[in-house]
């Protein structure tokens, strides 16, 4: 196992244009990281050049405290996880898992601990003699994660594994692979341009925007503390709310009324005169379901419901508002960058699912203005942004990670290292 | 739902009665064809006739269907060595996966039957070889394949000697240019995918004991970092040498079945540099060489084979008519008089087993043995005789194409 390090990397094509520009990025040994952003942001060559499948242009990638720039896929051991696996008829589970050891090989006694561990940690133990045909779905999925186990590779690389599932194993798969990351405590980079499946499998999640870092931090960092427009807009679903607004003193006018913002926001928004707020949907309530105690801490509005939805354990009320044309064109092409389909002048607002709110009437809602956050529309800058708040967030989360995995491990699953490497897999912290 | 069809259109008209509706595997038994050589897929396949011709059906997610449906296309028109693809059926009701329909390749043969063979008339090496040629091909047009094994190529006979074409586009990348990375990462992937294919075979009983699969596996990146090194190298000779050094190397070229589009000779100090541009697609000159004389559609070197065997045929007309004849007239006779009839005799119960022009190929060298032996020449009529009765029926009826047993059946 070990640390990815890359210093200031350029990926520059052929014609000139920077699939990857200046990416520094350091993953910790033992590390889950996400690689996530919108088709073209570059996440994918980022993971080819870490693989070997690219040339770097600029920059130095370093594995384990080694520069790999000019060393061959095969000579960096990193191991693509379920790259169109295939299972072998004739082969025993055993057998399927244990091949890329025989090839290599290795003597028999060191592939039976190797795989024995290995299907232990996947909960195949009970499946070693027989014949793949045999397995379900999500069988099959472990036994080419047990291959890439046997391998003792330095990280484990996952290029959108789950975009052709279907939603039931992909869900099944999401569990899986964040349940043996744990337990192996191995390096992971993972790419996807999925956002639910960037905030519920990392560690930290690196947002890419046309071959650029916007933010790299642990999802709740990401979704608290966005750095900028973009990265508010691409987590969270559904999507942050933009309105218009403009400062006047310590409030804020936006088309749902008056905003009130603490001092030290207040002062960050001073001197602008259009700003765009942004409002995630659960910030909202309706209005005559907020307890007394909380009013106080936010703004009361009324606006005309355009649609409601109704998912049993939840709710949701669009609400369109007007925007003045310059906000309306940015927006729209914030969306369009985000591969979005909608036109953000409609706020999607979360409501209880008891709330009797209904389409096509006024209603009055309940706004909690401590969470909001002020955007500069011509950078695209938080200005609110809590840069100390957001690091609390992300050393929490590193914390939860280290106490998981010391757990994983002492649950005695781990897949120890063995041979002349002496390599422990054990040592993620 | 919809379907995507390349034209001709006409071809895939019949396949629009199918029920598309259902997932492939509760297919009627009775819409599909049970094809024997088949490799292993993480998918459901199946396989259809429809006049005559045979069409595989492989149920995939969309994405992946229409890239691959799109590579496919492209690798047909610019003559790469790939399954022809017929078209794709998306947006079938329940959210079920997309099928892409390719045409079967006909008289072609999977890896388990050739290395399944109790004694190997095309021996590991050749196969190897084959698949290598393959993958340099792709890779000099750019092609990331990302899945090459031996159950994404098939092989068919092309006189006597094997080609190999790819089977499996999904997991593929187009690139300018590939990088070296993206190349050995392939070749990395491949040499494992035959190690594994062929443990496999072995673990089923399936392989002949003298072949070892990590031996053959281990010795798949050294033949493919020599036919790479042999077709892209730089050469740097002395001027006087020039002439004879280019014309070698062309030659070389052409032997391993490539063909060369273009030579730059950069002269220099210390003498002239040899750059060759090597043509990615298959050698076609012959093939249409043949085609132009006889309308006959066969492969390359089964090209060679008859045009020389036309050569020899207009040389005698000549010869005995005492004056020139034409060569499109000599085609012409050839095919009426030497070619058709012996296909026309291939025995019914032995139909299908190799592609005629393949048939023709063996009836010369069976002519030519039986010569040897007699004297004399024994003449082609009595040459195809002797072969229909003692040769032919030695091909197993396992490598009957599966239009043999269709045709006439709808």
């Amino acid at each position: 196992m070990a640390s990815i390090e890359m210093r200031n990397i350029v990926k520059q094509y052929g014609d000139g244009f920077p699939a990857v520009n200046d990416v520094s990025l350091d993953i910790a040994d033992g590390e889950f990281m996400i690689l996530v952003g919108p088709s073209g942001c570059g996440k994918s060559t980022l993971l080819r050049m870490i693989v070997g499948l690219e040339d770097i242009t600029s920059g130095d990638m370093v594995i384990g405290g080694k520069r790999v720039n000019d060393l061959a896929p095969r000579d960096r051991n990193l191991s693509m996880v379920f790259q169109n696996y295939a299972l072998y008829p004739h082969m025993t589970v055993y057998e399927n898992i244990a091949f890329p050891l025989r090839l290599s090989k290795t003597p028999d006694d060191e592939i039976r601990r190797r795989v024995t561990e290995a299907s232990d940690v996947l909960e195949l133990k009970d499946h070693l003699e027989r014949k793949p045909a045999n397995l379900s779905g999500g069988q099959r999925q472990r036994v080419a994660m047990g291959r890439a186990i046997v391998r003792q590779a330095e990280a484990f690389l996952f290029d959108e594994p789950l975009s052709n599932l279907d939603a039931k194993l992909r869900g099944q798969m999401r569990t899986e692979i964040s349940r043996l990351q744990r337990r192996l405590g191995i390096t992971t980079v993972y790419v996807t341009h999925d956002q639910t499946e960037a905030m519920t499998l990392g560690d930290r999640v690196c947002v890419l925007r046309k071959g650029k870092i916007q933010q790299v931090a642990s999802p709740r960092e990401l979704y608290e503390q966005p750095v900028n427009l973009f990265v508010a807009g691409f987590i969270g679903s559904p999507p942050m709310n933009f309105l218009p607004a403009a400062p006047e003193g310590n409030r804020l006018n936006t088309p749902f009324g008056t905003i009130e913002l603490d001092e030290r926001r207040a002062a960050k928004v001073a001197g602008h005169e259009l700003l765009l707020v942004g409002i995630r949907p659960e910030y909202f309530e309706d209005a005559s379901l907020v307890d007394e105690a909380k009013r106080p801490l936010g703004s009361i509005f009324r606006a005309r419901v355009d649609v409601t939805e109704w998912l049993g354990d939840s709710q949701y009320a669009y609400i369109p508002y007007e925007a003045p044309e310059a906000i309306r064109n940015q927006l729209r092409d914030l969306s369009r960058e985000l591969d979005a389909e909608e036109l953000r002048t409609q706020a999607i607002v979360s409501i209880d699912a008891t709330s009797r709110i209904r389409e096509g009437r006024e209603a009055e809602f309940w706004l909690d203005s401590r969470k909001v956050h002020v955007f500069d529309p011509q950078s695209g800058d938080n200005l609110t942004r809590d840069a100390e708040a957001g690091a609390r967030l992300t050393q929490m989360a590193e914390e939860d990670r280290v106490e998981q995995v010391g757990e994983a491990q002492a649950g005695g699953h781990t897949v120890t290292g063995g041979g002349g490497g002496g390599a422990s897999r054990a040592g993620a912290a | 739902m919809r379907y995507l069809f390349r034209p001709p259109a006409s071809d895939g008209a019949g396949l629009l009665s199918l029920p598309w509706e259902q997932p492939l595997e509760e297919w009627d038994p009775a819409v599909l064809l049970e094809v024997p050589q088949r490799g292993i897929s993480r998918h459901v396949v199946r396989f259809t006739a429809q006049s005559g011709r045979v069409y595989a059906l492989k149920e995939i997610a969309e994405p992946l269907a229409r890239h691959e449906y799109a590579l496919l296309g492209q690798f047909e028109e610019e003559g790469l060595p790939a399954v022809s693809v017929l078209g794709i059926c998306v947006d079938r009701p329940h959210g079920q996966d997309a099928i892409l329909v390719t045409r079967y390749l006909e008289y072609s043969m999977s890896y388990r039957y050739l290395f399944s063979r109790p004694t190997g008339e095309h021996s590991a090496d050749q196969l190897l070889d084959t698949l290598v040629v393959l993958l340099v091909r792709l890779h000099l047009a750019g092609v990331f394949w990302g899945d090459c094994s031996l159950s994404n190529t098939l092989f068919r006979l092309d006189a006597g000697t094997l080609a190999a074409y790819l089977v499996d586009a999904e997991t593929v990348e187009r690139h300018q240019r590939l990088t070296p990375g993206q190349r050995r990462y392939d070749v990395d992937l491949a040499r494992e995918r035959v190690g594994a294919e062929l443990l496999d075979l072995q673990f089923g009983e399936l392989l002949p004991p003298d072949i070892d699969p990590v031996d053959v596996a281990d010795s798949l990146p050294p033949r493919y970092e020599a036919l790479w090194e042999e077709v892209t190298r730089e050469e740097v000779f002395a001027r006087d040498e020039q002439r004879y050094r280019v014309a070698e190397r062309l030659d070389r070229l052409n032997d391993l079945g490539f063909d060369v589009g273009e030579v730059e000779l950069v002269t220099t100090a210390d003498g002239a540099k040899l750059r060759v541009d090597t043509r990615v697609a298959e050698p076609g000159q012959n093939r249409r060489e043949l085609f132009r004389l006889t309308g006959l559609e066969v492969q390359e070197r089964q090209a060679r084979r008859l045009l020389n065997d036309i050569r020899a045929f207009r040389a005698w007309l000549e010869q005995k008519t005492g004056g020139p004849v034409a060569e499109t007239v000599a085609s012409y006779r050839w095919l009426a008089e030497v070619y058709r009839p012996v296909v026309d005799a291939i025995p019914a119960e032995l139909a299908g087993r190799l592609a005629p022009a393949e048939v023709f190929h063996e009836v010369l060298e069976h002519r030519w043995f039986l010569s040897e032996k007699a004297g004399r020449d024994v003449g082609t009529s009595k040459a195809a005789r002797s072969y229909f009765e003692t040769v032919l029926p030695r091909t197993p009826k396992e490598m009957t194409t599966p239009s043999a047993f269709v045709s006439g059946r709808d």
